[in-house]
């Protein structure tokens, strides 16, 4: 398979994350969304690593770092939007404006 | 010959050491210090800082009879000097001193009377106002005094010349409160400054004549002829400026009598026996220069003639007690200026000598009197004798000294001067000299009569006052009868031809002739006859009333009112001086003052104001706060914008976010 196919999904994958980042009002599914745009990433870097073979082992290994770091994001990530929900009893992402003129 | 090499050698001079006169630095170190005492501690001090004073002043006094003992005994006199500063290494101002003879008797003149009027000042000033301060400006007096005879050079004299001019400034206008009194301590102050300003003259004068402050060089140098022509007569005569504005000599004598505004036993201290002989111990100090000095000495002759006759005969119409004796003070003060203008140095020094008790005796008297019948005029005493018999008697003994009876201390040195003018008059030494006889002999009379006129007011016939007189306490009357048991003894040192004060004083070429049948007995006799008369007379007219005394009605009334009014003298100077200063000049200075100084003043204070103004409008207002203000506003105006941006919305702020990384990968894949 071309890598094309791979880098085309990845993009497909990233802007489907762009646009929940962007659209969605649920924090979760933004959440969610980064976690699209990440992960279209690692498909990205394990593309390129597959491509390049014995010299390419390094973006499997960022990939791994990804993964790991996008876990850390989506705990700290929740845990945020719990004390959210529990303060206000609400996670629309559009009425989380408070920090605004 | 060098001044610096002069100066150097004199430096050296150390004649001998290790005795008491090497101390006599302390002597005004002493009260110097006591001043500072009494004026920082004197309130908490036992007698109110008294004891402070006299403490100072007796120590003194036994130093300087201690001193004056081994001066008697054959000792050196002492002079030494220290280089003070120099100036370019050209000048050279010294800090010396010098102890002889001479400086001894004022030394003993000084801290005696000095002692006594501080005792006798705790009974008479006892409770009065500024007691501290009264003693604390004693205590300065003193030093100064003592300062001023024991320096070795004209600058170091100058100032304890000066510090006795303030000190008495200080105590005249002591109760100044009352404007008469300091209106008196202005005029004291500013009279005697007219003969001051005459003596810093004289001695920037000899300096620039003889490269030197130092008195016996100066003396050596004119006796040398080193110096000499107008220059020094001009000098000479400067100095005797200051001499008469200090020892109110006419025609600035006028400022004493008023002096007397003072509290007694200052005018018995200052005014009697030690500051108004500063001006005598200035001249015979200088005696060898004013000798060389052309007719410098003759002119000091004839104004003490004059001051002596004039002096007196205001003192015959003074009804004020004190000024009696102020008037006799410039009288007999122009006695020993006039010895010094026919050349007697040692029967000036010895007729300052007797003097100083005497007067001060007197003074102290007075002050005992006026302490008992709460007034200065006589017409309000007579009769005291009965009431103040000690006072009475010590100033009888006073009043005799000094109308010069036989054998009280004023006989002898009076006689001295006579005798002395006479000498000179027949020799044709001094051409002065017969103007100073003759006006000796009448002020003799004259001081006999007006003398015997103050006791036969003050001590006889009924008593005029109020109240009921009383004899003074202890402490007044001890220092009256010290000073009236010198009055009685003190002549016999000087007594004609075998008498010591002679030898003690003495400058070459005077020394005392010897034995003459004419001077040292006609002439005695003589004087004391002449002085008899005077008081027989006063006892006529003041004490019986006959001939009787209708001045007013006499053919003699213009001249009365003319010595009344003290020969109208202080109107002069007030309608000649004082006046026009006050109107004229002082207007003038007005308004040079208000239209060009206060103009200039004004003119430049608008000026600034305007350019202040200015500067605030255009520069500050205009550039400085307008950049200022302007960036203000314009971060508020574009935050006021900007701040619509920030909608709080976190998906909005990606979605710029991601716009603009489009942007830039659009950028960079088209470039």
């Amino acid at each position: 398979m071309p890598v094309s196919f791979f880098l085309v999904l990845s993009a497909l994958l990233f802007a489907i994350g762009v646009y929940g980042v962007l659209a969605r009002q649920h924090a979760v599914m933004v959440l969610l969304a980064i976690e699209l745009m990440l992960n279209a990433v690692n498909i990205n870097l394990v593309a390129f690593s597959a491509l390049l073979g014995e010299a390419g082992v390094s973006g499997q290994v960022f990939a791994l770092f990804v993964i790991a770091v996008a876990a850390a994001e989506v705990g700290v990530g929740l845990a945020i939007v719990i004390l959210i929900f529990r303060n206000r009893q609400s996670i629309d992402v559009d009425e989380l404006s408070l920090m605004k003129w | 010959m060098s001044t610096l090499a002069l100066a150097q050698e004199h430096g050296e001079v150390l004649l001998e050491t290790g005795t008491v006169g090497e101390l006599m630095w302390l002597v005004p170190l002493l009260p110097f210090l006591a001043f500072f005492v009494i004026l920082f501690f004197g309130r908490r001090l036992p007698g109110h800082g008294h004891s402070v004073g006299i403490g100072a002043a007796a120590v003194s006094w036994v130093l300087s009879l201690v001193a004056f003992f081994e001066l008697a005994g054959g000792r050196a006199s002492i002079e030494k000097a220290w280089t003070w500063f120099e100036i370019g290494g050209r000048i050279e101002l010294q800090f010396g001193m010098q102890f002889d003879f001479f400086t001894a008797i004022m030394f003993i003149v000084v801290t005696t009377v000095s002692l006594l009027v501080q005792v006798y000042s705790t009974g008479y000033m006892h409770g009065e106002v500024r007691y501290t301060w009264y003693y604390a400006a004693l205590s300065l007096f003193t030093a100064s005094m003592l300062f001023l005879v024991i320096a070795n050079n004209l600058l170091q004299m100058f100032v304890g010349w000066e510090g006795v001019g303030v000190c008495s400034y200080f105590l005249i206008g002591h109760y100044w409160e009352e404007k008469p009194n300091s209106s008196a301590a202005i005029k004291a102050f500013i009279t005697t400054r007219v003969g001051d300003v005459g003596l810093l003259f004289g001695i920037f004068a000899l300096f620039a004549l003889a490269g030197t402050f130092d008195i016996s060089e100066l003396n050596h140098l004119a006796e040398e002829g080193d110096i000499g022509g107008t220059g020094l007569t001009v000098a000479a005569l400067l100095l005797f400026l200051g001499a008469v504005g200090k020892s109110a000599q006419f025609p600035l004598h006028v400022w004493l009598p008023d002096a007397m505004a003072g509290p007694t036993p200052v005018s018995a201290l200052i005014h009697a026996a030690t500051m108004v002989v500063a001006g005598i111990y200035l001249v015979a100090r200088m005696f060898v220069l004013f000798e060389h000095a052309g007719a410098a000495l003759d002119v000091v002759g004839i104004v003490a003639a004059v001051t002596m006759l004039m002096a007196a005969v205001l003192a015959l119409v003074q009804d004020d007690i004190k000024k009696v004796l102020a008037y006799s003070t410039i009288s007999q003060l122009g006695y020993m200026m006039a010895a010094l203008g026919v050349g007697a140095y040692t029967a000036a020094v010895f007729h300052l000598f007797t003097h100083a008790f005497f007067k001060a005796l007197l003074f102290l008297g007075s002050g005992s009197i006026i302490h008992a019948v709460h007034s200065n005029n006589m017409s309000d005493m007579g009769g005291l004798r009965r009431y103040m018999p000690q006072t009475f008697r010590t100033f009888v003994i006073g009043s005799l000294a000094l109308a010069g009876v036989a054998p009280l201390a004023g006989f002898f040195s009076k006689d001295e001067i006579v005798g002395e003018a006479l000498r000179a008059a027949s020799e044709g030494t001094r051409t002065t000299a017969w103007i100073v006889f003759v006006s000796a002999v009448v002020t003799a009379f004259l001081t006999a009569l007006y003398m015997a006129r103050a006791c036969f007011k003050t001590f006889w016939g009924e008593y005029r006052g109020h109240g009921h007189p009383h004899e003074s306490g202890r402490a007044i009357v001890a220092p009256l009868w010290v000073l009236a048991i010198a009055a009685c003894t003190v002549g016999f040192l000087g007594i004609p031809v075998v008498g010591v004060f002679q030898k003690w004083i003495t400058v070459p070429g005077h020394e005392h002739p010897g034995f003459d049948t004419f001077y040292n007995i006609v002439l005695p006799v003589g004087s004391v006859l002449i002085a008899l008369l005077g008081i027989g007379l006063g006892y006529l007219l003041f004490m019986r009333g006959r001939p009787s005394i209708d001045i007013l009605r006499s053919p003699f009334a213009p001249v009365y009112r003319f010595v009344e009014n003290k020969y109208f003298l202080d109107d002069i100077y007030l309608g000649g001086i004082v006046r026009p200063v006050q109107y004229a000049l002082s207007r003038v200075a007005y308004w040079f003052d208000q239209r060009i100084l206060d103009g200039a003043v004004n003119g430049s204070a608008s000026g600034t104001v305007a350019t202040a103004r200015t500067t605030y409008s255009t520069i500050d207002q205009g550039v400085v706060d307008f950049a200022v203000n302007g960036a203000a506003d314009l971060t508020g105006w574009t935050g006021g914008i900007l701040r619509y941006v920030q909608t709080g919305n976190v998906q909005r702020y990606a979605a710029v976010l991601f716009a603009a990384v489009a942007v830039f990968v659009a950028l960079f894949a088209l470039t």
